[in-house]
């Protein structure tokens, strides 16, 4: 059994944290399995070293670091608006998300005010994206569940999504749409007429998705009571998103801390009771409809004019620091920059929501099944990219 | 054509003037084949209706290219691609169960063919005890299943091998149960007497309840969705065939099919009436009746979540074998009182 049960970590048994609370007291019943980071489940290359008695979680340690590649430092070398296709390569899955937080954290340390068009814009986008992400986290979740289907369904609809994107920026997942001072260029002909046709498709298609899903009893018995999360243990893990909302914490930075105009705008932020995969779920399908809500009402006082302010040609922040939040889809997306006065950051800190939400997974899982820890790593929704940086 | 008349009839008196010594094993032997080729064709086909048939449901359209139209040739290219393979065996298995275990997995969905009525003569034996030895040949497969999760000497293998031991083992009873009902009704065990006593009236009809048991407690048998825990993706990779490849996975994949299309073949000839039917010939009613059920199934798997073990413990201890037990007094009953 002590042989089954030698696992070598990815670091080189480096992390003496992992190899004391995982490896050691390997019960004699018990095995140690290595859950990816080659594996279906673990979206990514996450690693989740389970202990298992049977089917039933001892314990369960997330092990990352396998997609680091030091963006952080990277950003160090060069230019502040250099910087901006790299956020496209942090969460992947919500690139549109990241560009805005980062161009955000730079006006607001050189007190750059955006036009009205530009932000109203951002907030379309952002919302768009939002849709987006949730539709890649609401087709992965389902095929977590067994349900493949549904995987190909959000993919259908996230290709619209897409689309309007390529419209605009002429990418389809790395933009690089935002920049500092406003964005790139107006919206192209046509798009508010096809957003607005988007709103209506999806409308529709989250109703199909409800009779195909929430409904079903199969997925209910699966989710409702798996891996509950309390607010206090959400709050203490400093977990953001609908990963927090889920518990039952309204706490929403779009409400708490507004940026761009997103305090003139009409919607409500979706909360669960009971904080487990099922109320996890809800919120994000609620949240789908908000965004819906806040494209249509940006759709229809979207002002004219200009889409960039008058910044220099070399963007040389004052020496400073500044700590800028955004609502990124997955949760609370802050980014931390200091500037010398030179024209690169002298350090950037990315706090990337999933890295924090990650953590409820060795917390809600223990004496939970397989399946189960497979649906709360869907339910909270990680990107590797944005965890690892 | 005069020329090819004489020459088969010359065959078929050469054949029946043989030695009774040679003619029963040859006899044996060649039914053996025709049972294996139609298999064969079927699973051939039955991968590429279920390639089309999920695309359809996921608003795709499935295999396009190779072979026109709808890339009927798809199958064939892909076995062509497992039969060229490279035949690993990883260090560090049990050489002999895992070598074994694709066939022992293949055979008993070959076996039960022996006793399913193609047509009132096109059988290969008309046993008496036929659904006794269907039940026991199916239970068979799990064998299989646990000597490759097993031998592979690979976690996650071992754990869908463990839940299928389970899982098999306990929608077996409720799978037997179920058919009960419809052998009371029928007085036989032997498939051709069952069809026969369903002249007037499909079983389907007359044990409604004993059908939707059998259907889920089949599904279970077979690991497809909701049922699909032996080889759960997302959970175990790929369950007790992850080690597997080339031909050895192809021959998991050959009794996957080759198993649903014998369940679906049963439960025509039980529920459905099998081979008989108005106008066409029997075998064209057997067809269409078990690709009935083949696609039911399929329809079922590309719509459902999959359930939890524990969960589908309960559902076959709790749920399945009581309401079979009931099914079956108030047959009981019915018989007694008619």
């Amino acid at each position: 059994m002590a042989e089954l049960n030698d696992l070598r970590l990815a670091t080189g048994g480096e992390k003496p944290e992992l190899r004391d609370v995982v490896t050691k007291d390997v019960g004699e019943e018990e095995i140690l399995v290595s859950m990816g980071p080659q594996h279906p489940a673990t979206h990514g290359v996450l690693r989740v070293v389970l202990k298992l008695s049977g089917e039933t979680i001892v314990d369960a340690y997330p092990d990352i670091g396998y997609l680091h590649r030091g963006v952080e430092k990277i950003a160090e070398g060069w230019t502040y608006p250099q910087f901006v296709p790299m956020t496209d390569r942090l969460d992947y899955v919500a690139a549109m998300s990241n560009e805005l937080a980062y161009v955000l954290a730079v006006e607001r340390l050189m007190n750059i005010e955006v036009p009205p068009r530009a932000a109203y814009i951002r907030v379309i986008m952002a919302e768009l994206q939002r849709i987006a992400s949730h539709l890649v986290w609401l087709g992965a979740f389902g095929t977590d569940m067994g349900a493949v289907t549904l995987f190909l369904y959000c993919f259908r609809e996230r290709e619209k999504i897409i689309e309007l994107f390529e419209m605009a920026s002429g990418a389809r997942l790395t933009y690089s749409y935002m920049r500092i001072g406003g964005v790139r260029n107006d919206l192209p002909d046509g798009f508010v007429e096809k957003a607005r046709d988007f709103v209506k498709l999806m409308r529709q298609r989250l109703k199909e998705y409800d009779d195909l899903f929430t409904g079903n009893r199969i997925f209910e018995a699966r989710t409702k009571g798996i891996g509950p999360l309390t607010a206090e243990q959400a709050i203490a893990l400093s977990a953001t998103g609908p990963t927090l909302r889920g518990s039952g914490v309204a706490y929403d930075v779009r409400r708490a801390e507004p940026y761009l105009i997103y305090d003139q705008l009409d919607f409500e932020v979706p909360v669960g009771k009971n904080g487990d995969t099922y109320d996890r779920y809800l919120c994000r399908m609620k949240e789908m409809r908000e965004s819906l809500k806040i494209i249509e009402q940006c759709l229809d006082a979207l002002p004219g004019g200009e889409v960039m302010a008058k910044v220099p040609k070399v963007i040389k922040p004052p020496a400073g620091e500044v700590y800028s939040l955004t609502e990124a889809p997955r949760g609370a997306l802050g980014v931390y920059l200091v500037s010398d006065g030179s024209a690169n950051p002298y350090r950037l800190h990315w706090r990337a929501p999933t890295f924090a939400n990650l953590q409820i997974v060795r917390e809600t899982t223990r004496g939970f099944k397989i399946a189960d820890a497979v649906a709360v790593i869907g339910s909270v929704d990680i990107v590797l990219g944005e965890v690892d940086r | 054509m005069a020329a090819v008349a004489d020459a088969w009839r010359a065959l078929v008196d050469w054949y029946f003037a043989l030695p009774p010594v040679v003619l029963v094993p040859l006899a044996g032997l060649l039914k053996v084949l025709a049972v294996f080729g139609w298999i064969v064709l079927n699973v051939l086909i039955l991968i590429w209706l279920e390639r089309k048939f999920s695309g359809r449901m996921q608003s795709r359209l499935g295999p396009m290219r190779v072979g026109r139209p709808h890339g009927w040739a798809q199958t064939i290219a892909d076995t062509i691609k497992l039969l060229v393979k490279e035949d690993v065996i990883p260090r560090g298995v049990d050489r002999w169960l895992y070598v074994i275990a694709p066939a022992v997995v293949f055979t008993p969905a070959l076996l039960v063919w022996a006793v399913v009525p193609f047509t009132r003569n096109w059988i290969v034996s008309d046993l008496n005890v036929a659904l006794v030895y269907v039940a026991a040949a199916g239970s068979l497969a799990v064998l299989g299943i646990f000597m490759s999760g097993w031998g592979s000497n690979n976690k996650w293998s071992l754990l869908g091998a463990m839940r299928a031991a389970a899982q098999i083992i306990s929608y077996e009873v409720p799978s037997v149960l179920s058919l009960m009902g419809v052998v009371m009704i029928a007085g036989s065990l032997s498939l051709q007497g069952i069809v026969a006593a369903q002249h007037r009236v499909w079983f389907i009809f007359l044990q409604p309840l004993g059908f939707i048991i059998y259907l889920i407690a089949t599904l279970a048998e077979l690991n497809r969705t909701p049922f699909d825990l032996t080889e759960a993706e997302s959970e175990l990779v790929a369950g007790f065939n992850t080690e597997y490849s080339g031909l050895r996975w192809a021959f998991f994949f050959l009794g996957e099919y080759a198993n649903l299309l014998a369940a679906s073949a049963i439960a025509a000839t039980v529920f459905l009436g099998g081979w008989s039917g108005p106008f066409l010939p029997g075998i064209v009613w057997f067809v269409l009746k078990t690709y009935f059920f083949v696609i039911l199934i399929m329809w079922i798997k590309w719509t459902m979540p999959r359930i939890r073990i524990d969960q589908m413990m309960e559902v076959g201890w709790k749920f399945l074998i009581p309401a079979a037990l009931v099914n079956i007094a108030i047959t009981g009953l019915v018989l007694l009182v008619v």
